[in-house]
């Protein structure tokens, strides 16, 4: 396959699955400030700016209201849902014929609703107000078309070298999100240990887990008892819910292997290399190992590795020297 | 002048029918259809007007859900809109095509053998069959390519001819297009849609198939391949999703299974042409390029464009790729040059053109331009270098201001215009509203020139869906529609 394809189908998935986060963190977090907490306002919304990585161009000035807008319509804030919508199109409109028509009909119609004056309209802060009590619309509609967005890729097309590129930047993308996500939560959980919830603590906590879609699925495995070392091994450590750190790096490394398949298995030995240490990493630490060591440390080798694994696809498959290729 | 009047048929789906002087594909005289459009008129008027619509929007949500459409720009941006499409085929009979194969058979044939004449001896610009300051002031003579072999001696591979219908019938060129002609896609799936919607009327009919025309392209591109390169890597290069024909591009690749890339898909190394895919680097050796010559290779051309491929030109030089169609082939399709291809036809081939030309006045020459000028409103003028029904003025639908101006115009630049009188060609019958209604139809074959000459049976017929208007390009409220050549 063309290395521009490979490359765009790459980066649609990339912006997508970053659109789902950052409008799943807002909807929770526009929902947590109806409650008193123990956190006060202004710590929440700056751990929520780090858990998007603290982009340097976006402030935290006191005024939920602001941010809000500006994470989810600044055109100029290149992370905004918006912006990773309007790119995420991009991509796919320059990949038109590779993809389903289904799944070009899905996004556009999704990114012909959000430009929408009408639907930015929506969220100004009586709008928000009003409907306290439900996301706003906005931010469901985003939601739900980028489930649907995610279903038909997988049910419409084939499942060939194009959709494992599309696998690669779903997963990666997720991986190193739930890493900057756990890292901004590490002082409010895991900083003093034997600590329990307690009410406000406990809405916090539940926090973290709905901002990965975790909450039912660790009720399911943990019950209802929250503690922060399980909230931690079930968004690193669990191998069957598809949000952990854990089980993306086992996608993504299916997905890799099949496009290894593809191309020459010699030259791929160094990317085999970085993936299959980090999974390996995740598939036999135990959390007491974690947090008896450095966590932010470790969180953040897992955003180091990814960006390296990122590095090593571009070498490999899309941004290669030429000399090298002729050479080789 | 004839006025319009009405056929002698009390068919209510032809109340609306006016014939007047031009030919008309349908009826042969008041009272009389010609005989191969009766048994497709009977079907029509025996369908109630509501399944005639029915079966048109059918039709039409066909085309939306096969994709084939096209983006408009500004406000609506993204949402697809399809080719206006009439349900009405055209046909036309084993007689007629014969002439009209042979004629472009014949036509192509001197094309080629003038282009490779031209940038090589020059024996025709010697013999002064053609003016050597023709060929070199026209903008599409490329003085890179003299000298130069290409494969086959073939220069247009790929051409779409354009013909109309004079009144007394007769098949006659109106352009040439030598460069990177478009529209076949539309063929293609008009003739899909139509075997889905009248599948029976098809039938009935024996209509030849045009459906081998992806993989006679693919042919032709194959036989055009390099000397030693046997399995020959083909690709379709595109200027991109902003290009209006873009559809067409992704189309045809996907029809022919060849890769579709952009410019900065390849590589140049060594005058080796490459593509970068994600198994490595892999040569490139045919290249079916919709991109104009002035923008695909910066280092040869137009040192600002970002379609093309630096280094390109060389590679084509050395032999190490081929290009179809190749450099410098619009020369050949100058609508000044056009006057003389009866002549180019008769000094090759030594046989008289099966297929005639419009009369064209080339304003280079004074006692035509003083005509001309004196005539502005009843002629039609046409820039040279232009395609597609751009800078055209249309005497009897103009403006004194427009004809002031391109009286100022040709003072200017005679070479660069010349001037036909207005031709009212044929019509077809079209399904306006709920009834048939006359409107103006032209005729684009595709022929295909590699090993030897392929036209598929048939091509495009546009149609001015505006009532009395003779302007057929897409861009001015032009549609399309089936077109049947029988086989008997």
């Amino acid at each position: 396959m063309l290395s521009r394809v490979a490359d765009s189908l790459y980066w649609m998935s990339r912006y997508i699955e970053r659109a789902e986060h950052v409008t799943r963190l807002l909807d929770v977090n526009l929902n947590l400030m109806l409650d008193e907490s123990a956190v006060s306002a202004d710590h929440r919304w700056q751990r929520l700016l780090q858990a998007l990585g603290s982009p340097k161009d976006v402030e935290w000035t006191g005024d939920p209201y602001a941010l809000t807008q500006t994470l989810s319509y600044d055109t100029e804030f290149k992370g905004s849902i918006l912006s990773c919508v309007i790119s995420a199109r991009e991509n796919a409109r320059h990949v038109r014929e590779q993809i389903s028509t289904e799944q070009w009909h899905r996004l556009n119609s999704l990114y012909l609703e959000v430009t929408q004056p009408e639907m930015q309209a929506n969220l100004d802060p009586e709008g928000i107000l009003a409907t306290s009590d439900q996301p706003t619309e906005f931010l469901q509609h985003v939601m739900e078309g980028v489930h649907q967005f995610q279903g038909v890729s997988d049910s419409t097309m084939s499942h060939g070298e194009g959709w494992q590129f599309i696998q690669v930047g779903r997963y990666i993308e997720r991986a190193a999100a739930t890493a900057v996500l756990l890292e901004a939560y590490h002082e409010d959980l895991w900083s003093h240990s034997d600590r329990i919830a307690e009410g406000n603590e406990y809405l916090e906590w539940m926090g973290l887990l709905r901002s990965a879609t975790a909450f039912e699925a660790y009720c399911k495995v943990y019950t209802a008892d929250v503690t922060p070392d399980r909230i931690l091994e079930f968004l690193l450590l669990d191998e069957e819910f598809p949000h952990s750190v854990r089980f993306s790096i086992d996608t993504l490394q299916n997905a890799l292997e099949a496009i290894h398949g593809e191309g020459g298995k010699s030259r791929a030995e160094p990317l085999r290399r970085l993936v299959g240490r980090l999974r390996a990493s995740l598939n036999y630490s135990s959390v007491e190992e974690i947090l008896h060591g450095d966590i932010v440390a470790y969180l953040r080798g897992i955003q180091f590795q990814c960006r390296g694994i990122h590095e090593m696809i571009y070498q490999l498959y899309i941004d290669y020297s030429i000399q090298a290729a002729l050479a080789g | 002048m004839q006025p319009a009047h009405a056929n002698q048929f009390e068919h209510a789906l032809l109340k609306n029918y006016l014939l007047d002087h031009a030919y008309d594909e349908m009826f042969a005289g008041t009272d009389e259809l010609h005989p191969h459009y009766e048994p497709l008129f009977e079907r029509f008027a025996s369908l109630p007007t509501d399944e005639l619509q029915r079966r048109k929007h059918s039709a039409e949500l066909s085309f939306l859900n096969q994709g084939i459409t096209f983006t408009v720009y500004g406000r609506d941006e993204g949402k697809e809109h399809i080719f206006p499409y009439d349900l009405v085929p055209r046909i036309i009979t084993a007689a007629e095509w014969a002439t009209v194969e042979r004629g472009l058979t014949q036509r192509l044939t001197a094309l080629n053998m003038f282009l490779r004449d031209i940038y090589n001896e020059g024996r025709i610009l010697a013999d002064g069959i053609v003016p050597r300051e023709l060929v070199y002031s026209c903008k599409h003579f490329r003085r890179q390519m003299v000298g130069l072999q290409v494969p086959r001696n073939v220069y247009v591979a790929i051409c779409g001819t354009d013909l109309i219908r004079m009144e007394n019938g007769e098949f006659v060129v109106l352009e040439d297009n030598l460069r990177v002609p478009s529209g076949v896609s539309y063929m293609l799936t008009n003739r899909r849609v139509m075997k889905r919607i009248f599948p029976h009327l098809f039938r009935s009919y024996n209509v030849r198939p045009i459906e081998q025309y992806t993989q006679l392209l693919l042919g032709t591109l194959r036989s055009l391949a390099p000397e030693g390169r046997p399995e020959p890597n083909i690709v379709l290069l595109s200027p991109g999703v902003f290009n209006s024909a873009y559809f067409e591009h992704a189309y045809l690749a996907r029809q022919m299974g060849i890769e579709l890339v952009e410019g900065r898909d390849l590589v140049t190394h060594d005058n080796i042409i490459y593509m970068r895919t994600t198994s490595g680097l892999r040569r490139v050796d045919v290249i079916y390029r919709r991109v104009d010559d002035d923008f695909i290779d910066p280092l040869a051309f137009r040192p600002d464009s970002i379609l093309g491929v630096a280094g390109l030109f060389n590679a084509y030089r050395a032999g190490n790729v081929t290009l179809a169609n190749a450099f410098g082939t619009g020369v050949a399709d100058d609508k000044a040059l056009y006057a003389y291809v009866p002549s180019i036809i008769k000094y090759y081939l030594s046989e008289e053109p099966v297929l005639q030309n419009v009369k064209t006045y080339l304003l280079t020459e004074p006692a035509a331009k003083q005509h001309v000028l004196q005539n502005l409103d009843k002629l039609v003028v046409k820039a040279v270098g232009e395609s597609g029904g751009y800078g055209m003025l249309i005497g009897p639908q103009s403006t004194a201001a427009q004809r002031e101006e391109f009286t100022r115009k040709i003072q200017a630049e005679p070479r660069n215009y010349i001037a036909q009188p207005t031709i009212s060609f044929s019509r077809a019958p079209c399904l306006i509203g709920d009834d048939l209604e006359p409107r103006h139809v032209d005729l684009r074959p595709y022929i295909l020139y590699g090993d030897k000459v392929n036209i598929v049976p048939g091509g495009l017929t546009r149609v001015a869906l505006k009532q009395g208007s003779l302007v057929v390009n897409s861009s001015q409220g032009g549609g399309s529609k089936d077109t049947w050549v029988l086989t008997q």
